[in-house]
């Protein structure tokens, strides 16, 4: 089941905000996070999805991002972002083929560090909406806190957590199975079938956050509803 | 920097009007996109709302009504709606449901107005009405149940099922417990299933259908021999069934019945069987259904019962449509009732002269093959012997059995061919290589004759001995013309030899044949060269169906034709099949002598105004030949 002890969020930023030394860091907890009882329908919606050069958020890193805003009802491209990040060990060759994005693409991109004030801008004030958390959350987390020496935490609705309990597997066995496998894409996929959702080209971060935003709506849609409390999905 | 949107975009440029503008354009348009998901049932526009968006389908279904209520159009994956109430009015005209799960792109109304402003090509196409002829066709759908029903609403209960270690006693025990006819054999890797005669789908998570076994299994496979009880059922069952997706149609479950005459049907979904489709559950949708009449054909014991069955025939015909079935349908029970005859004709030669002294397949060529039979049908027919075949030892047999056969279709009603195509004229009964010799020499010397054999004998079914035998036919001749520019070329020339009549209301082409007077042929006109323009299309493609609709299918699935086209081609063939079976039917109501042949003064405005355009489709479709296949060297 998905964590369920409340965490008092809006406390948490309250506190971060005072102790972040970072000013983009500041100034993303001082926007403050959405209240726990909002309604669905009230409340503005990020999807992010990261493309990854492995799984181990300790040692591998981040190649692009891709994000979207969006509420219940509508998914807005034209304020969708999407970036190339140079990492430091570069590409191993297993995954180039995978990602479809190549060592020449990567040479111009920026570090995060360039970018992060973008980011931060794009998502503050917005519930991030990702599929799959364990990659998106511990990466950004851990490649901030090796930048800044101060990690990043702030809520998420989980897609995949919700279609985990919603068909009731469990998630600790859902999460074995998928520790050492990034192939939750799949999963994207998978679970969009079930809502009738369109077969997307998979592996490019924003069409993933893209398909993230669509599977969320389709989720409120089937099994929520406007007036569900942000509390019941938020992570 | 925006970002790219190239999924969106690769998406739009397959549709009009998004096909016409420059990448550059349709790459702007896809970064203004907004996404936005509605669940089947609930509503996308209502009346006098604000519309700020063109709408388009990116997957699902999606209805349009009038004020009043009525359907209006029903639109899928690739279309647009929005754009009327946009133009004139900025509120919704026209209420707007989904009645599938559908995903929408909606483009902002700027984006929109600024295309219609620049581009003539897209301002035209918004701003043209709706298709009418497909509006039509889709109309002439609502009314039948069958056509609009998936599977799924005729599944009554969760399918019995039993593990493959099951004796043929639990099994007959698990039957009667559950009340059912038929039970599903599964194959499960791991343990067998648990008691539960019913079973929920995540108690094993891998498995797979084996088999089936049904009452008359039980009685035919196990009782009559006198089998061991405590046999395993897997001794008995029909291993590896038929089955249908759950996506499925009522109506495709009604044909694949027909045509494997099956009495139980699994669905299934994702591998996965949901229910059993039995014969019952689709009579209660289709009331004295063509599915008795292929039993009641099997059951006659001589040509004279047969003969007699052609009033029931007939009527079974204009019951199917009166019921609203659409062509498809009615070609496929058609077809499978003129292959139940020939195949109880062959039983029945077979019991007269004795068993045949060597294998031998005979086929169905034409309609009947396409499963596009209607009532006024003459018999093509042909056999494929085997290779051992020598006529001085066996032609006498072969030849009586084609006689009895051709000679008993004639007295049920179908007429011998004027064409001599028939197993009777020693030319059509060959033997696999020699069939085969023939068809590669047709493919390598298209002449006129060869380009005339070959708009016939290419639609070949088997209907009974040895069916492989047509289906490597078949096969061959997919492999072989796909490959032959020269071949294609010429037949597609030759598709070009019967045009519609166009310029309908004024000044059409009448057939001047005396007996008809001032009247259009409309399979001469309409649906033969339609027919033969599509098998040009399917033979380029490899495809190996041979129905026309499923011909269109794998034609648009190997996008070989400009973008809508093949809608256009199935929406004009189902028109102008369906004009002419309702008026067949009229015939044979009045008992009149039904005919291809109508007079347009006998047309509703809306049948002209329809034939009208579906005669425009297939003459642009006739000039899209010319240009897709052409000749080489010239």
């Amino acid at each position: 089941m998905v964590n369920k002890q409340a965490i008092d969020w809006a406390a948490q930023f309250h506190e971060r905000a005072l102790k972040a030394t970072d000013e983009r860091l500041q100034r993303f907890y001082q926007r403050g996070v959405v209240a726990a009882d909002t309604p669905l329908a009230e409340v503005p919606l990020v999807a992010l999805d990261f493309e990854t050069t492995g799984l181990d958020p300790a040692h591998d890193e981040i190649i692009s991002i891709g994000l979207v805003p969006f509420d219940w009802q509508r998914i807005r491209l034209s304020e969708s972002r999407y970036w190339l990040l140079k990492p430091n060990r570069g590409l191993t060759e297993t995954s180039v083929p995978f990602h479809g994005i190549t060592h020449s693409q990567l040479d111009d991109a920026p570090d995060l560090m360039h970018i992060l004030e973008a980011v931060l801008e794009a998502i503050a004030g917005k519930i991030v909406v990702v599929h799959y958390r364990n990659i998106e959350r511990e990466f950004l987390h851990s490649a901030v806190k090796k930048r800044l020496g101060e990690g990043i935490r702030f809520p998420m609705i989980d897609t995949m957590a919700l279609e985990a309990m919603l068909y009731r597997y469990g998630l600790l066995s859902l999460l074995k199975r998928l520790i050492g496998w990034r192939r939750e894409s799949i999963r994207l996929g998978d679970s969009r079938q079930r809502y009738h959702l369109p077969h997307y080209g998979q592996h490019h971060a924003l069409t993933d956050a893209i398909a993230t935003a669509e599977l969320l709506q389709a989720q409120i849609r089937h099994r929520y509803s406007a007036t569900t409390p942000l509390s019941e999905l938020w992570v | 920097m925006q970002a790219e949107q190239v999924e969106i975009a690769g998406f739009l440029k397959q549709y009009p009007p998004f096909d016409e503008l420059p990448d550059t354009e349709v790459d702007q348009v896809a970064c203004q996109v907004e996404i936005s998901y509605y669940r089947a049932g609930s509503d996308i526009f209502q009346f006098g709302d604000e519309i700020h968006d063109l709408a388009v389908i990116r997957s699902g279904a999606v209805e349009i009504y009038r004020r009043n209520g009525a359907l209006y159009n029903r639109l899928s994956e690739g279309e647009i709606f929005g754009q009327l109430s946009l133009l004139m009015s900025q509120r919704v005209r026209l209420p707007a449901r989904a009645i599938e799960d559908t995903l929408l792109y909606f483009i902002p109304e700027s984006v929109f107005m600024s295309l219609c402003e620049r581009y003539d090509s897209f301002a035209y196409f918004v701003e043209v009405d709706d298709n009418m002829l497909h509006q039509a066709v889709v109309n002439k759908q609502e009314k039948s149940d069958l056509m609009v029903s998936k599977v799924t609403a005729l599944i009554s209960r969760l399918p019995v099922m039993a593990d493959t270690s099951a004796t043929i006693r639990e099994v007959a025990q698990k039957m009667t417990a559950a009340g059912v006819s038929s039970l599903l054999i599964m194959d499960c890797p791991r343990d067998g299933l648990n008691e539960a005669a019913t079973m929920e789908t995540d108690q094993c998570a891998e498995m797979t259908l084996a088999g089936i076994i049904t009452d008359r299994d039980l009685r035919t496979r196990v009782v009559a021999p006198g089998l061991d009880l405590e046999a395993s059922v897997t001794d008995v069952m029909t291993v590896d069934p038929i089955t249908l997706d759950v996506d499925a149609y009522a109506f495709e479950a009604m044909l694949t019945m027909l045509r494997y005459n099956l009495h139980h049907l699994p669905i299934l979904e994702d591998d996965r069987p949901v229910g059993v489709l039995a014969t019952s559950d689709i009579i209660r949708y289709e009331s004295q259904s063509s599915l008795y009449m292929v039993s009641t054909i099997l059951r006659q014991t001589s040509v004279t019962e047969l003969a007699q069955l052609q009033p029931q025939i007939n009527a079974c015909f204009v019951r199917m449509v009166g019921e609203g079935a659409n062509s498809h349908m009615i070609g496929s029970a058609m077809s499978v009732i003129g292959r139940t005859f020939k195949q109880r004709l062959l039983e029945l030669g077979e019991a007269t002269l004795g068993p045949a002294p060597l294998p031998y397949c005979f086929l169905a060529l034409g309609s009947m093959a396409r499963d596009e039979q209607l009532v006024v049908t003459d018999q093509d027919n042909a056999l494929i012997l085997d290779n051992r075949y020598l006529p001085a030892l066996h032609g006498e047999y072969f030849q009586q059995l084609a006689a009895f056969v051709s000679d008993g279709l004639d007295r049920c009603g179908y007429t011998y061919c004027t064409g001599n195509i028939m197993a009777t004229n020693p030319e059509w009964r060959k033997t696999r290589q020699e069939w085969q010799q023939t068809f590669a020499d047709w493919i390598d010397n298209p002449n006129p004759e060869a380009l005339l054999n070959c708009s016939i004998f290419f639609d070949l079914d088997g209907v009974w001995g040895k069916l492989d035998w047509a289906a490597q036919l078949n096969s061959f001749i997919a492999l072989k013309a796909r490959h032959s520019p020269r071949f294609l070329a010429s037949l597609a020339r030759n598709a070009l030899n019967r045009t519609p009549p166009l310029g309908f209301f004024k000044d059409f082409v009448m057939e001047q044949d005396g007996q008809h007077g001032s009247s259009i042929n409309l399979k001469r006109r309409g649906t033969a060269p339609l027919t033969d323009l599509i098998r040009v299309h399917s033979l380029a493609v490899g495809a190996k169906v041979q129905n026309s609709f499923e011909r269109l299918d794998d034609v648009a699935d190997a996008g070989i034709l400009p973008p809508g086209i093949a809608t256009d081609l199935r929406d004009a063939l189902e028109f102008i099949s369906m004009v002419r079976i309702r008026h067949q039917a009229a015939d044979v109501e009045a008992g009149r002598t039904p005919s291809n042949n109508i007079k347009p003064e006998m047309l509703t405005d809306f049948d002209r105004r329809n034939l009208k355009e579906a005669f425009k489709v297939l003459s642009n479709s006739q000039r899209f030949l010319k240009f897709r296949y052409p000749m080489a060297g010239r």
